[in-house]
Protein backbone atom coordinates (compact mmCIF):
# COMPACT_ATOMS: atom_id res chain seq x y z
CA UNK A 1 0.00 0.00 0.00
CA UNK A 2 1.30 3.44 -0.90
CA UNK A 3 2.00 5.74 2.01
CA UNK A 4 0.27 8.60 0.14
CA UNK A 5 -3.01 6.76 0.18
CA UNK A 6 -2.55 5.59 3.74
CA UNK A 7 -2.12 9.13 5.09
CA UNK A 8 -4.24 11.34 2.88
CA UNK A 9 -7.59 9.56 3.16
CA UNK A 10 -7.90 9.71 6.97
CA UNK A 11 -6.82 13.37 6.87
CA UNK A 12 -9.74 14.19 4.60
CA UNK A 13 -12.12 12.38 6.90
CA UNK A 14 -10.89 13.79 10.17
CA UNK A 15 -10.77 17.46 9.23
CA UNK A 16 -13.46 18.16 6.68
CA UNK A 17 -14.58 21.49 8.18
CA UNK A 18 -11.22 23.22 8.16
CA UNK A 19 -10.01 21.89 4.83
CA UNK A 20 -13.14 22.92 2.97
CA UNK A 21 -13.75 26.32 4.53
CA UNK A 22 -11.55 29.07 3.08
CA UNK A 23 -14.04 31.63 4.39
CA UNK A 24 -13.11 31.00 8.01
CA UNK A 25 -9.96 33.18 8.17
CA UNK A 26 -11.75 35.89 6.22
CA UNK A 27 -14.74 36.00 8.58
CA UNK A 28 -12.41 35.84 11.55
CA UNK A 29 -10.46 38.86 10.31
CA UNK A 30 -13.70 40.73 9.66
CA UNK A 31 -15.10 40.37 13.18
CA UNK A 32 -12.92 43.04 14.76
CA UNK A 33 -13.16 45.64 11.96
CA UNK A 34 -16.93 45.17 11.81
CA UNK A 35 -17.12 45.87 15.54
CA UNK A 36 -14.97 48.98 15.09
CA UNK A 37 -17.20 50.05 12.21
CA UNK A 38 -20.27 49.61 14.41
CA UNK A 39 -18.70 51.90 17.01
CA UNK A 40 -17.81 54.48 14.37
CA UNK A 41 -21.32 54.43 12.91
CA UNK A 42 -22.74 54.85 16.41
CA UNK A 43 -20.37 57.75 17.05
CA UNK A 44 -21.42 59.45 13.82
CA UNK A 45 -25.11 58.87 14.55
CA UNK A 46 -24.85 60.21 18.10
CA UNK A 47 -21.83 62.53 18.14
CA UNK A 48 -22.94 64.13 21.41
CA UNK A 49 -21.84 60.93 23.16
CA UNK A 50 -18.22 61.66 22.33
CA UNK A 51 -17.35 64.44 24.74
CA UNK A 52 -13.87 64.90 23.32
CA UNK A 53 -15.53 66.55 20.33
CA UNK A 54 -17.41 68.99 22.55
CA UNK A 55 -15.21 69.85 25.53
CA UNK A 56 -17.23 72.92 26.46
CA UNK A 57 -19.95 70.72 27.93
CA UNK A 58 -17.57 69.54 30.64
CA UNK A 59 -17.77 66.26 32.50
CA UNK A 60 -15.64 63.84 34.46
CA UNK A 61 -13.24 61.14 33.32
CA UNK A 62 -16.05 58.64 32.82
CA UNK A 63 -17.88 61.04 30.49
CA UNK A 64 -14.79 61.47 28.34
CA UNK A 65 -13.45 57.91 28.22
CA UNK A 66 -16.25 55.45 28.93
CA UNK A 67 -18.80 56.33 26.29
CA UNK A 68 -20.56 53.61 24.31
CA UNK A 69 -19.12 54.26 20.83
CA UNK A 70 -15.57 54.58 22.17
CA UNK A 71 -15.93 51.37 24.17
CA UNK A 72 -17.23 49.45 21.15
CA UNK A 73 -14.28 50.69 19.06
CA UNK A 74 -11.91 49.71 21.87
CA UNK A 75 -13.35 46.19 22.09
CA UNK A 76 -13.07 45.81 18.30
CA UNK A 77 -9.46 46.98 18.42
CA UNK A 78 -8.59 44.58 21.23
CA UNK A 79 -10.06 41.66 19.32
CA UNK A 80 -8.37 42.70 16.08
CA UNK A 81 -4.95 43.14 17.66
CA UNK A 82 -4.86 40.49 20.39
CA UNK A 83 -7.08 37.60 19.33
CA UNK A 84 -7.67 37.47 15.58
CA UNK A 85 -4.05 37.27 14.30
CA UNK A 86 -3.18 34.28 16.48
CA UNK A 87 -6.37 32.50 15.55
CA UNK A 88 -5.77 33.02 11.83
CA UNK A 89 -2.21 31.72 12.07
CA UNK A 90 -3.30 28.73 14.16
CA UNK A 91 -6.02 27.99 11.65
CA UNK A 92 -3.47 28.08 8.83
CA UNK A 93 -1.10 25.90 10.87
CA UNK A 94 -3.85 23.39 11.50
CA UNK A 95 -4.39 23.10 7.74
CA UNK A 96 -0.68 22.55 7.19
CA UNK A 97 -0.29 20.07 10.03
CA UNK A 98 -3.35 18.02 9.24
CA UNK A 99 -5.36 16.91 12.26
CA UNK A 100 -4.26 18.92 15.27
CA UNK A 101 -2.72 16.96 18.07
CA UNK B 1 -14.64 57.85 42.36
CA UNK B 2 -17.54 55.47 41.85
CA UNK B 3 -18.93 55.44 38.28
CA UNK B 4 -22.56 56.10 37.62
CA UNK B 5 -24.82 53.10 37.05
CA UNK B 6 -25.01 53.69 33.29
CA UNK B 7 -21.20 53.82 33.05
CA UNK B 8 -20.95 50.53 34.94
CA UNK B 9 -23.50 49.05 32.54
CA UNK B 10 -21.53 50.23 29.50
CA UNK B 11 -18.35 48.68 30.90
CA UNK B 12 -20.25 45.45 31.50
CA UNK B 13 -21.53 45.69 27.93
CA UNK B 14 -17.95 45.95 26.66
CA UNK B 15 -16.95 42.81 28.55
CA UNK B 16 -20.04 41.02 27.22
CA UNK B 17 -19.24 42.13 23.66
CA UNK B 18 -15.68 40.87 23.95
CA UNK B 19 -16.90 37.55 25.37
CA UNK B 20 -19.36 37.28 22.48
CA UNK B 21 -16.60 37.89 19.93
CA UNK B 22 -14.44 35.25 21.62
CA UNK B 23 -17.22 32.65 21.52
CA UNK B 24 -18.08 33.47 17.90
CA UNK B 25 -14.44 33.14 16.89
CA UNK B 26 -14.26 29.80 18.71
CA UNK B 27 -17.26 28.67 16.70
CA UNK B 28 -15.59 29.75 13.46
CA UNK B 29 -12.24 28.05 13.99
CA UNK B 30 -13.42 25.10 16.06
CA UNK B 31 -12.60 24.25 19.65
CA UNK B 32 -9.43 22.35 18.83
CA UNK B 33 -7.78 25.27 17.03
CA UNK B 34 -9.08 27.80 19.54
CA UNK B 35 -7.49 25.93 22.44
CA UNK B 36 -4.11 25.56 20.76
CA UNK B 37 -2.88 28.43 22.90
CA UNK B 38 -3.55 28.04 26.58
CA UNK B 39 -4.13 31.73 27.29
CA UNK B 40 -6.90 31.81 24.69
CA UNK B 41 -8.58 28.74 26.13
CA UNK B 42 -8.58 30.24 29.61
CA UNK B 43 -9.55 33.76 28.52
CA UNK B 44 -13.33 33.29 28.48
CA UNK B 45 -13.69 31.57 31.87
CA UNK B 46 -11.12 33.91 33.44
CA UNK B 47 -13.00 36.98 32.22
CA UNK B 48 -16.23 35.56 33.63
CA UNK B 49 -14.58 35.01 37.01
CA UNK B 50 -13.01 38.50 37.00
CA UNK B 51 -16.39 39.95 36.04
CA UNK B 52 -17.95 38.21 39.01
CA UNK B 53 -15.41 39.93 41.28
CA UNK B 54 -16.40 43.31 39.81
CA UNK B 55 -20.04 42.37 40.26
CA UNK B 56 -19.28 41.92 43.95
CA UNK B 57 -17.83 45.44 43.98
CA UNK B 58 -20.97 46.71 42.30
CA UNK B 59 -23.03 44.86 44.90
CA UNK B 60 -21.11 46.74 47.58
CA UNK B 61 -21.38 50.20 46.04
CA UNK B 62 -24.79 49.96 44.39
CA UNK B 63 -26.98 50.31 47.42
CA UNK B 64 -30.13 51.84 45.98
CA UNK B 65 -32.24 49.26 47.74
CA UNK B 66 -32.08 45.87 49.37
CA UNK B 67 -33.44 44.37 46.15
CA UNK B 68 -30.55 45.87 44.19
CA UNK B 69 -28.06 44.54 46.73
CA UNK B 70 -29.55 41.05 46.57
CA UNK B 71 -29.81 41.06 42.77
CA UNK B 72 -26.20 42.14 42.27
CA UNK B 73 -25.02 39.58 44.81
CA UNK B 74 -26.98 36.85 43.00
CA UNK B 75 -25.41 37.84 39.66
CA UNK B 76 -21.96 37.83 41.21
CA UNK B 77 -22.48 34.36 42.64
CA UNK B 78 -24.00 33.05 39.41
CA UNK B 79 -21.13 34.45 37.31
CA UNK B 80 -18.54 33.08 39.74
CA UNK B 81 -20.12 29.64 39.65
CA UNK B 82 -20.42 29.61 35.85
CA UNK B 83 -16.86 30.89 35.42
CA UNK B 84 -15.46 28.33 37.83
CA UNK B 85 -17.19 25.48 36.02
CA UNK B 86 -16.00 26.78 32.61
CA UNK B 87 -12.46 26.96 34.01
CA UNK B 88 -12.68 23.37 35.21
CA UNK B 89 -14.04 22.28 31.81
CA UNK B 90 -11.16 23.96 29.97
CA UNK B 91 -8.70 22.49 32.46
CA UNK B 92 -10.15 19.04 31.79
CA UNK B 93 -11.30 18.45 35.35
CA UNK B 94 -14.93 18.33 34.28
CA UNK B 95 -15.76 16.48 31.07
CA UNK B 96 -19.42 15.57 31.04
CA UNK B 97 -21.61 17.77 28.80
CA UNK B 98 -24.18 18.06 31.56
CA UNK B 99 -21.90 20.63 33.24
CA UNK B 100 -23.41 23.05 30.74
CA UNK B 101 -26.42 22.99 33.01
CA UNK B 102 -24.48 25.27 35.36
CA UNK B 103 -24.25 28.23 32.91
CA UNK B 104 -27.89 27.55 32.05
CA UNK B 105 -28.77 27.79 35.73
CA UNK B 106 -26.64 30.95 36.07
CA UNK B 107 -28.43 32.62 33.16
CA UNK B 108 -31.83 31.61 34.51
CA UNK B 109 -31.04 32.91 37.98
CA UNK B 110 -29.57 36.14 36.58
CA UNK B 111 -32.64 36.72 34.41
CA UNK B 112 -34.97 36.08 37.31
CA UNK B 113 -32.98 38.49 39.48
CA UNK B 114 -33.25 41.15 36.75
CA UNK B 115 -37.01 40.72 36.61
CA UNK B 116 -37.54 40.63 40.36
CA UNK B 117 -35.45 43.65 41.28
CA UNK B 118 -37.04 45.96 38.69
CA UNK B 119 -40.05 47.30 40.51
CA UNK B 120 -41.33 49.63 37.79
CA UNK B 121 -43.41 48.61 34.78
CA UNK B 122 -41.94 48.04 31.31
CA UNK B 123 -42.74 51.53 29.99
CA UNK B 124 -41.76 53.53 33.09
CA UNK B 125 -38.31 54.48 31.75
CA UNK B 126 -35.56 53.17 29.54
CA UNK B 127 -33.82 51.61 32.52
CA UNK B 128 -37.00 49.78 33.53
CA UNK B 129 -37.64 48.71 29.95
CA UNK B 130 -34.13 47.33 29.60
CA UNK B 131 -34.26 45.51 32.94
CA UNK B 132 -37.41 43.72 31.80
CA UNK B 133 -35.99 43.05 28.32
CA UNK B 134 -32.66 41.74 29.64
CA UNK B 135 -34.38 39.69 32.32
CA UNK B 136 -36.64 37.87 29.87
CA UNK B 137 -33.82 37.55 27.38
CA UNK B 138 -31.61 35.83 29.95
CA UNK B 139 -34.42 33.51 30.99
CA UNK B 140 -35.02 32.49 27.36
CA UNK B 141 -31.37 32.14 26.33
CA UNK B 142 -30.78 29.78 29.26
CA UNK B 143 -32.15 27.27 26.75
CA UNK B 144 -28.89 27.44 24.77
CA UNK B 145 -26.54 25.99 27.39
CA UNK B 146 -29.38 23.66 28.37
CA UNK B 147 -29.52 22.45 24.78
CA UNK B 148 -25.74 22.12 24.76
CA UNK B 149 -25.97 19.84 27.78
CA UNK B 150 -28.52 17.63 26.04
CA UNK B 151 -27.10 17.78 22.51
CA UNK B 152 -23.44 18.81 22.86
CA UNK B 153 -22.67 18.29 19.18
CA UNK B 154 -25.20 20.75 17.76
CA UNK B 155 -23.75 24.07 16.63
CA UNK B 156 -27.00 25.95 17.07
CA UNK B 157 -26.74 25.86 20.88
CA UNK B 158 -23.17 27.18 20.87
CA UNK B 159 -24.06 29.85 18.31
CA UNK B 160 -27.04 30.91 20.41
CA UNK B 161 -24.85 31.04 23.51
CA UNK B 162 -22.29 33.22 21.70
CA UNK B 163 -24.91 35.60 20.31
CA UNK B 164 -26.44 35.86 23.77
CA UNK B 165 -23.44 37.92 24.89
CA UNK B 166 -23.63 40.19 21.83
CA UNK B 167 -27.33 40.83 22.40
CA UNK B 168 -26.70 41.43 26.10
CA UNK B 169 -24.02 43.97 25.14
CA UNK B 170 -26.42 45.81 22.81
CA UNK B 171 -29.06 46.05 25.52
CA UNK B 172 -26.57 47.16 28.17
CA UNK B 173 -25.09 49.81 25.86
CA UNK B 174 -28.61 51.21 25.46
CA UNK B 175 -28.92 51.80 29.19
CA UNK B 176 -29.27 55.32 30.57
CA UNK B 177 -29.74 56.40 34.16
CA UNK B 178 -32.63 58.70 33.31
CA UNK B 179 -34.19 58.72 29.86
CA UNK B 180 -37.44 58.01 28.05
CA UNK B 181 -37.47 54.59 26.42
CA UNK B 182 -36.72 55.93 22.96
CA UNK B 183 -35.34 59.24 24.13
CA UNK B 184 -34.61 60.96 20.85
CA UNK B 185 -38.12 60.33 19.61
CA UNK B 186 -39.80 61.35 22.84
CA UNK B 187 -41.52 57.99 23.14
CA UNK B 188 -42.07 56.28 26.47
CA UNK B 189 -42.04 57.49 30.03
CA UNK B 190 -38.96 58.49 31.94
CA UNK B 191 -38.27 60.49 35.05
Amino acid sequence: MSSDIATSIPREREQPGVERSPWRPFVLQLLGPLTILAGLVWGVAQPYRILILDRDRGGDLYDYVFQGPLLVIFVGLMFTVLVAPGLVSDLAASKDDGPAS
Amino acid sequence: MVPRAETAHWLAASVALFLGLLLISELIVGREVFRRRAWRAYLFPSLVVVSSVFLWLIAIFSTFSTMHLLAHAVWAQAALLAGAVELAVVRGKLRHPSWSLVPAFALLVSGTAFLLHEQNAWLYSRSAFLHHAIGWMLVIVALFPLGRAIQPGRTVWRMGYALTFVLLAVLLYADRDAAPIFGRFGIGGGP
